[in-house]
């Protein structure tokens, strides 16, 4: 008993003094140190495809290095890959379990893979004359919530039994499996030198792990509710987070804190979904009062909405080349947006 | 009884490894991080389409206008 009141004191002196030096290295925030930066211009962007083709609410989105084509997951029990162009359907993949909460494409557009309430990652190769099954990653023990291709050869993925894992897609095995949050992991994004991810959870944490050696690095907390969603802001060294709190916030790394917060007294649903434009600048929120709202990321103010949507959005994506922001929503559409 | 405290016992030191870990870590000054964030983004803004605007020419889900021949 003495050792574990010695181990309780011990962890609440650690917690004191890490909030110690949040506290000494908090000499300003991000708005106030931005409020020499011109405001960003009001925002207005218009819907140039609308892309029908889902039978059921839309999960999860996902772009291709090409910035053209994207795959889309639907409880309808389907994959489908989109030339944004075009708007025209490329392909369709039959899911076994209609039940999909996420997809991925992976970078070198070969790949695609997807997941859900049936804790499996399964990954299929676009490049076969016949759309195959490659792998069915099945470890974890609870539903998959995201999964993001580092390569053709590796995956990572996030799930509701609280761990991320790194899958080897050559074995099928997992190569590092990522024990910290006490909550449903909900979602990831890779930094972008691929040497670390983010992941939020249910906890209402959002943690930074090192890939290669598996530890948590750093934990950010604030939130109040689960997180939803999580990025990575361009430079690498901060992350926006999204929740059912109804705020987003900006997390910097190396202060190792929160920043600043996106948020509204007007706004009272739970964000669902993020991504940013290409310099970070602009936050694009999607939002279960089926809006998707705009955020000047410096400054804390929005500048514009996407309506249109007559549903939850539930998920948002940008291209990397920056052209144009997706939506894709429980009323079994996606937009595009520039 | 004692399998709980054991394993309790075990999770604990865990959560003060961790936080050693993370209580270890340098951190710098949120002024200068907020100026390194402002700088990336006003130098990267020519560069962001959703930001700036995109023309019509340079728009791939815009049909460009076509010419009607009398």
């Amino acid at each position: 008993m003495g050792e574990m009141e010695q181990m309780k004191k011990e962890a609440e002196a650690l917690k004191t003094q890490i909030e110690a030096a949040r506290k000494a290295a908090h000499d300003t925030d991000m708005a106030s140190a931005a409020s020499g930066v011109a405001p960003a211009p009001r925002v207005q962007l218009k819907t140039r495809r609308t892309l029908k083709g889902h039978l059921a609410k839309i999960y999860a989105m996902h772009w291709c290095t090409d910035n053209r084509l994207m795959v889309s997951a639907s409880q309808d029990g389907k994959l489908l890959i989109w030339d944004s162009h075009t708007g025209n359907k490329v392909n369709a993949v039959p899911l076994k379990s209609s039940w999909v909460m996420t997809c991925a494409y992976a970078p070198s557009g070969n790949l695609v893979a997807s997941g859900g309430l049936d804790n499996m990652c399964t990954v299929y190769n676009l490049k076969t004359p016949v759309i195959k099954t490659v792998k069915e990653l099945d470890a974890h023990t609870g539903y998959l919530s995201c999964a993001r291709f580092l390569s053709d050869t590796e995956i990572l993925t996030s799930s509701g039994d609280t761990t991320c894992v790194l899958w080897d897609l050559e074995t099928g095995k997992q190569k590092t499996v990522f024990l910290n949050h006490v909550g449903d992991c909900m979602c990831l994004s890779l930094s972008p030198d691929m040497n670390s991810f983010v992941s939020g959870a249910c906890d209402s944490l959002a943690k930074l792990w090192d890939i290669r050696d598996g530890q948590c690095k750093q934990t950010f907390q604030g939130h109040t509710s689960d997180i939803n969603a999580i990025s990575f802001y361009p430079s690498g060294n901060a992350i926006i987070t999204g929740s059912d709190d109804c705020t987003c916030k900006m997390y910097d790394i190396r202060a190792d804190q929160e920043v600043i917060s996106y948020q509204d007294a007007a706004l009272n649903s739970g964000v669902t979904s993020l991504d940013l434009s290409a310099s970070g600048r602009l936050i694009f929120a999607g939002y279960d009062d089926f809006n998707c709202n705009i955020w000047d990321s410096l400054k804390g103010e929005k500048v514009g909405v996407l309506s249109g949507h007559d549903n939850r959005v539930s998920c948002t994506g940008v291209p990397g080349d920056g052209m144009c922001v997706c939506t894709g929503s429980w009323d079994s559409f996606l937009k595009i947006w520039n | 009884m004692s399998n709980n405290s054991a394993s309790g016992l075990v999770s604990l030191q865990k959560s003060v490894k961790q936080l050693r870990n993370e209580a270890g870590i340098r951190r710098i000054k949120v002024s200068q991080a907020a100026a390194d964030l402002k700088t990336f983004c006003l130098q990267n803004a020519h560069k962001d389409p959703l930001l700036m605007g995109v023309p019509s020419s340079d728009n791939p889900f815009r049909p460009p206008k076509s010419c009607a021949l009398f």
